[in-house]
């Protein structure tokens, strides 16, 4: 197997990995501080797609767009919030579960109703279109390689944020001991709808930037708030520093799965049979990724609440 | 003198750098009631937890009837004859009274794997239920939800659940918690009882309950057990009531 | 306000009735949605042991609803090929008889709630939905990528399967069926929910650690439930499939076990009809609001959302005038 293919790959499973991390985060953060799941975070996402593409179709501009996306998904988030999350922080996991997936349902035929089943476009910029040339001669989109920087900028600047400032001491605070922040004066309340629109924020941009190199249509959120469930699942619900490392685990072996899988069966199987359990396998790969990281430890990597 | 039914051999256990049990061996001998007492963070619910199966200890040995149970589990243990009642209750909310003695019944028969007939008509269980039930005066609350209970109608549910198990010892973790004067005469009067049927090692802050009841008692402090005998030894102890006056109760 | 018990009646009486009347009156398409109303219910009283008596939250019950459904699929299509399922080490051929069809897909169905319930019960909470979730998305894509079973496009069946003695091809008698099939499960989680092992199992939901302490090991307790509501909800896959002729990866989908979830919300968590009346309203919301709009998944997140938030006891809680909560 040629090295520049594996490298390329590794690549691809990074970008993929890094953008599933901007979901993870939100929604780990949301679980962690607020004890919430939120099935609608892959409405953010979409809702963040189909604002980055209508600003861009306006204006031309993809900055704008992606400002765009991560104001629209994050005032759609703080609305979700105050309307219905905020009711829902001291029920139980399945009320919390079918409640959002009623937000899904809302969120996605809503969007249908204004934009119709057809998806839209967006396109990258030229400025980040076309191949660029890596050591070694191997030639990779620029726009994917964008990705991965802006991505782990961000996966950096959250960091930083959580571990640096006074509101990523409180959301620290938050995640161990609500009745603590409460009696130190926080206005926990205004803190959570920061939290949930940070998170939301996040899924706006995600879905934006995947937009230009996927299309832009309803439902396509759901597929990656799933993997991104996965992914907080396998790095501990909570954990930042699991969902970076998870959502980077899992956008490698899908990646990795799919290519290489097929390529190894035919090793000891008729071509026509390897091609197929192997991308059989491959689709499954990540779950069964899960399965065995939660057999060894069934609070996932970094977590610790069950 | 007899066997111990229940033994516990230099028990260790601690956190980081923090002792919970600190060398702990004491005896449940039949017969008699055995009190723990202790100030708070003492490590009584620590001792209890390793007796019950819910943790491990670092070092020493439990015995129960003579046979050594220390990596047995919890399940392992209550069916080897453990009866235990939970200082914050531990009951079905949403269910009846004899529902809940009720599976301290199924528990005793041994085997939850029968799905068609209706609990309420196997007079068998009924009737290990019921029995309880009366033994402890709650009968004329049967039907009523235990959420619906008073406190202390509650802590005497705990009681009849463990009853329904004729356990080989109990383990009670402070029984008279937030009982009120009458509710503790009440219960200790029926404790005085149930001595003969099986030992009891009792967990207890109700001074006055422990010493009506205790045939021996040890003070636990610090993890350590700085005394162990009866009542008149340990009011005169010098040592506990340093340790107790040095805490300032 | 009305009694539980006789709304009980009431609505199984109601769904016997109204097909047998639009048998009469020539109207076979009511006759179809009332059976796939009894269809869903019995895949949402399936979940429902578990999810309401055992309070195992599973997002990945279609996992068995999927399985069931190409049970029928795979064996019916070798029927009709003439094909054998297998040949070596023994011949397996296909079959069109649906009591063996129903069997396999029971089976096959607990094989793997058994292994999906022994992985998943390792954990609780959050992560047992995620990793239920998570196996159903696994078969999801499994079904998409294999593809000599139709892969994304499905399998079809030409004609219904067969039941001795019975004519399936008339709407009405497959719909007997399935509401006779669908009596004896209600009637079956009945005397589960009164026998010492519904006892049992409604402790291990409240105090897990009470259970243990007399004895009895909850996780066990919760296993089995897993198996028994997997079972059930193969079945109905089965027969799902055998309503419409026709099996895809859509049986294996998130939303799929989302659905059979809000069924039993709808109606209401742990109530003996409560799943019954949740898929009851689910398929007449779908028929009506669907003939007026497009978009009448709106109307039915605006009306989960609402009995989430106000209404905890779904609707039969409304009609009873009863709640009951949940942890």
């Amino acid at each position: 197997m040629p090295t520049i293919l594996i490298i390329e790959q590794i690549l691809n499973g990074l970008q993929f990995g890094i953008m599933l991390f901007l979901m993870a985060a939100g929604l780990t953060l949301i679980f962690g501080v607020m004890g919430l799941i939120n099935l609608a975070h892959g409405s953010l996402y979409m809702i963040g797609a189909f604002a980055a593409a209508t600003v861009a179709g306006l204006t031309g501009s993809f900055v704008l767009a992606l400002i765009a996306a991560m104001a629209a998904a994050a005032i759609a988030g703080v609305l979700v919030e105050m309307l219905v999350i905020r009711r829902l922080y001291s029920t139980n996991h399945l009320d919390q579960v079918l409640a959002t997936f009623a937000l899904i349902l809302i969120f996605s035929e809503g969007t249908r109703l204004i934009f119709g089943s057809f998806p839209l476009f967006l396109n990258i910029p030229d400025y980040f279109s076309g191949p660029v040339t890596l050591l070694g001669g191997i030639e990779y989109p620029l726009y994917r390689l964008v990705l991965i920087f802006v991505g782990l900028a961000v996966a950096g600047a959250l960091g930083l944020l959580i571990n640096g400032t006074r509101i990523g001491i409180q959301i620290r605070a938050g995640k161990n001991d609500r009745e603590m922040i409460a009696a130190l004066g926080v206005d926990i309340s205004k803190l959570y709808t920061l939290v949930f629109a940070l998170g939301a924020a996040l899924a706006g941009l995600s879905g934006a930037l995947v937009g230009a190199i996927q299309s832009v249509q309803v439902g396509m959120g759901e597929p990656v708030l799933i993997l991104a469930f996965v992914v907080i699942v396998i790095g501990g619900i909570g954990s930042i520093k699991g969902a970076l490392i998870g959502a980077l685990l899992v956008g490698l072996t899908d990646t990795l799965g799919g290519v290489f899988l097929p390529e190894i069966f035919k090793l000891f199987m008729e071509p026509n049979a390897a091609q197929t359990s192997g991308s059989a396998l491959a689709s499954m790969a990540i779950y069964i990724l899960m399965g065995f990281v939660l057999i060894w430890r069934p609070t996932g990597l970094f977590g610790t609440r069950l | 003198m007899t066997d111990p039914i229940l033994a516990t051999h230099n028990l260790h256990k601690s956190f980081a750098a923090l002792k919970a049990t600190d060398d702990v061996s004491i005896n449940l001998y039949p017969g008699e009631i055995h009190a723990i007492i202790g100030p708070n963070g003492a490590g009584k619910s620590t001792l209890i937890s390793q007796i019950c199966g819910e943790l491990k200890p670092n070092s020493g040995r439990i015995e129960l009837l003579g046979q050594d149970v220390t990596l047995a589990n919890t399940l392992a243990r209550a069916k080897a004859g453990i009866g235990r009642t939970f200082q914050i209750s531990a009951l079905a909310m949403e269910d009846t009274v004899l529902q809940n003695v009720m599976l301290g019944a199924i528990g005793a028969c041994g085997s939850p794997w029968r799905f068609f007939k209706p609990i309420l008509s196997d007079t068998r269980l009924r009737n290990i239920a019921i029995e309880a039930l009366v033994r402890v005066g709650l009968q004329s609350q049967m039907s009523t939800l235990t959420s619906e209970l008073s406190h202390g109608q509650r802590r005497q549910l705990e009681v009849a659940v463990a009853l329904t198990l004729k356990p080989k010892a109990f383990i009670m973790d402070e029984p008279m918690a937030g009982l009120g004067a009458e509710g503790s005469k009440v219960l200790t009067k029926f404790l005085d009882n149930l001595r003969g049927e099986a030992p009891i090692l009792l967990v207890e802050h109700d001074m006055n309950a422990v010493f009506a009841l205790a045939d021996r008692i040890s003070v636990l402090v610090y993890g350590k057990i700085i005394e162990t005998g009866t009542v008149a030894t340990i009011r005169s102890s010098k040592a506990v009531r340093e340790a107790y006056l040095g805490d300032g109760e | 306000m009305i009694r539980e018990r006789n709304l009980n009646a009431l609505v199984l009486i109601l769904l016997f009735t109204v097909p047998i009347w639009a048998f009469f009156n020539d109207q076979p398409f009511t006759i179809t949605l009332a059976t796939r109303a009894v269809i869903f219910a019995l895949a949402a009283v399936g979940l429902n042991i578990c999810l309401g008596l055992g309070g195992l939250v599973s997002f990945g019950h279609a996992v068995f609803f999927g399985i069931g459904g190409y049970a029928m699929g795979i064996l019916a299509h070798h029927a009709q090929t003439y094909t054998p399922l297998m040949e070596a080490p023994f011949l397996i051929e296909g079959t069109k008889s649906m009591p063996v069809i129903w069997l396999v897909a029971m089976i096959t169905s607990a094989f793997a709630a058994l292994f999906i319930g022994m992985l998943s019960l390792r954990t609780a909470g959050v992560y047992f939905i995620m990793i239920t979730l998570a196996f159903g998305q696994m078969l999801y894509f499994f079904s998409i990528s294999w593809t000599s079973y139709g892969g994304e496009d499905g399998l079809s069946i030409y004609v219904r399967n067969e039941f001795p003695g019975i004519n399936t091809l008339v709407p009405v008698n497959f719909f007997i069926i399935c509401f006779v099939i669908l009596c004896l499960v209600v009637a079956l989680n009945a005397f589960i929910k009164k026998s010492p092992f519904g006892l049992a199992l409604n402790s291990a939901r409240q105090v897990p650690q009470r259970v243990l302490t007399v004895g009895l090991n909850p996780t066990h307790l919760k296993l089995v439930a897993f198996v028994i509501s997997g079972v059930i909800t193969g079945l109905a896959g089965a027969l799902f499939a055998d309503l419409n002729r026709f099996v895809s990866p859509t049986m294996f989908s998130w939303q799929t076990s989302g659905e059979i979830m809000i069924f039993i919300i709808l109606g209401g968590v742990a109530r003996l009809c409560g799943p019954i009346i949740g898929a009851v309203t689910f398929v007449m919301l779908e028929h009506f609001l669907g003939g007026i709009s497009d978009f009448w998944h709106i109307y039915l997140g605006i009306l989960l959302l609402v009995i989430v938030l106000f209404a905890p006891g779904g609707l039969v809680g409304l009609i009873t005038g009863r709640g009951i909560s949940h942890d």
